[in-house]
């Protein structure tokens, strides 16, 4: 270990050098470990325990929680939450879906400026993603109610009764939901797109490929780096929302998201959020190591 | 490339669909009407009427003194996180370890992080009150979602510099202490300020960590105007709202300037 070495011109030995960036490194460490690493890897036992009656934890190894997350209640057995979970995964496949949907005409489009107003379409789309959710959600609350056009629109179509509200309502969370999260997927696919070489897609069209084989063949194994990363983006979070189903769904529209809020800060039920957060952090790591794999192949690709 | 005109439609339709919310509420802003959405008139007085309103005045302190508070912290820590892992020649699996560690509360949801600093905070109150809901408990909360971020911004920075600035300074005898006062902060000071930014507007961002940890003394903007969509939304939320996203225009502004000068 007191072999000297030269590091970035500094004379001194690797055990010293070790130690000083331990020095470094220790306080945001300690930090990490004590507020997020523990408390995480306390939630596994903590699911296993019982609320006591006051909202104290009970030290106990039951599957009670983990039962009653599937639905077998004090009430006998009912599909809600089931439902939230399923519910939740469709919002946020749908929703992911959309925003891609969305974000390659708007990535081309930028693509398509002169380089200057590149960056202000840029700024455009980032602007929002800094804006904070709750305003940019119950903003739609103000857009959906019966007074504004939108409203108006869908009674004059016979979609709604006259004098109704758009929200709460499924589409008014695809709404939010979409607002949320369509600058996580253009950025990243923009990056793609920037890069994209557009003679593929040309020659595709020499040989008489129509828009959908253009798409699949030309632009798409292009891009496929930056909507991957923009999936995650989106699809990960998404799973996670509670702000945008609580102001936009109404209570009937349940995600996993709402369920742990209620059982941390409504029925102060800790061992139940332990087991419903669980879940939430098992289909992250689901998503992300799908990701993993897919993102290998893209590499590959 | 010329685009079709649907896909530009389709485009400049997405960006409507991100900025007609936020349009709305700055319209609603300057309505004279204070129940129902009727147009009025125009008026500044509900801007006139938040500058009396106790309540929201000191969410709005609080506000800017957690962003300020935790992002000084996690300056500090995310720094000297950064120069320990980056200019330290770690074991490949320590390094590795310690990545891994930097990466978690970016990858976290925040309902997550902040389930897990309920857990916490919950266990640490038998130990001292100053854990109960409150101001501490957010900074904390805000902090540990901070680090990480500054710390990947810095390090980025601690890349970009040419080694032979660190040798020519220990070529003429700085001591470590010397070296980063006179050499390599002054350098990373860019990617600093930057990671700063990043992490002071991530902090006004921030709903869901300081909703569950904050205390009946410590409301913030995010949480008036949550509160506000139970009670029934009025015009002053509006107002308050168009000043929020006003600022976040500035400062995003101002960091993507920043940033693009010392790139």
């Amino acid at each position: 270990m007191s072999k000297v070495v030269v590091w970035y011109g500094e004379l001194t030995t690797k055990g010293s050098l070790v130690r000083r960036g331990l020095a470094l490194v220790m306080p945001g460490l300690l930090w990490l470990l004590a507020f997020l690493v523990l408390p995480g890897l306390l939630l596994i036992p903590l699911s296993f325990a019982e609320r006591g009656a006051f909202g104290e934890v009970v030290w106990t190894f039951s599957l009670e929680n983990y039962r009653r997350l599937l639905g077998f209640g004090v009430l006998g057995f009912s599909l809600d939450n089931l439902l939230a979970l399923l519910r939740t995964l469709s919002v946020a496949f749908w929703t992911t879906l959309l925003c891609a949907l969305l974000a390659y005409p708007l990535a081309f489009f930028i693509r398509a400026q002169p380089p200057r107003r590149r960056y202000l379409f840029l700024a455009l789309v980032i602007i929002p993603f800094w804006t904070n959710l709750v305003i940019r959600t119950y903003a739609w609350q103000l857009l959906l109610a019966p007074e504004m056009p939108f409203a108006r629109l869908a009674a004059a179509l016979g979609l709604v009764e006259p004098g109704m509200a758009l929200y709460p309502s499924a589409f008014a969370v695809y709404v939010g939901m979409v607002t949320a999260f369509l600058p996580f997927m253009v950025l990243p696919l923009y990056s793609s797109v920037e890069r994209m070489d557009l003679s593929l897609v040309e020659a595709v069209q020499d040989l008489y490929g129509g828009p959908v084989r253009a798409f699949l063949h030309g632009v798409l194994p292009q891009t496929l780096p930056g909507l991957t990363v923009g999936v995650i983006l989106t699809f990960v979070p998404a799973m996670g929302m509670f702000v945008v189903p609580d102001l936009l769904g109404g209570a009937k529209y349940l995600l996993v998201g709402n369920l742990i809020q209620q059982a941390f800060y409504t029925m102060r039920d800790w061992p139940y959020g332990a087991a419903l957060s669980l879940v939430l952090i098992l289909l992250t790591l689901l998503a992300l190591r799908v990701y993993r794999r897919y993102g290998k192949e893209v590499d590959l690709a | 490339m010329r685009t079709s005109w649907v896909a530009s439609s389709v485009a400049l339709g997405a960006l409507a669909f991100l900025y007609l919310p936020m349009l709305a509420v700055a319209l609603f802003s300057f309505n004279k009407t204070r129940h129902g959405l009727s147009w009025g008139g125009f008026t500044l007085g509900w801007y006139a009427r938040l500058a009396q309103d106790p309540a929201i005045l000191e969410a709005a302190r609080n506000t800017f003194l957690l962003a300020g508070v935790s992002t000084l912290l996690a300056t500090l820590l995310g720094t000297l996180f950064a120069l320990g892992l980056e200019r330290h020649p770690f074991a490949p699996r320590v390094r590795a370890f310690l990545e891994d560690i930097l990466h978690l509360p970016v990858v976290t949801p925040d309902l997550i992080l902040a389930a897990a600093l309920v857990v916490a905070f919950g266990f640490l109150r038998a130990v001292s009150s100053l854990f109960e809901p409150g101001f501490l408990p957010m900074v904390i909360g805000h902090v540990t979602f901070q680090v990480a971020f500054v710390a990947l911004v810095v390090m980025s920075r601690l890349r970009s510099l040419p080694k032979e600035l660190d040798e020519a300074a220990r070529d003429l005898y700085a001591t470590y202490p010397d070296y980063l006062r006179r050499v390599l902060l002054p350098l990373l000071t860019p990617g600093i300020v930057a990671g700063a930014m990043l992490a002071f507007t991530l902090s006004l961002d921030d709903f869901v960590i300081s909703f569950f940890t904050a205390g009946p003394t410590s409301q913030t903007l995010p949480l008036i105007i949550y509160a506000s969509t139970r009670r029934g939304i009025t015009p002053e939320i509006h107002a308050v709202s168009t000043l929020v996203f006003s600022l976040t225009l500035v400062l995003v502004l101002l960091g993507e300037r920043l940033t693009r000068r010392s790139a």
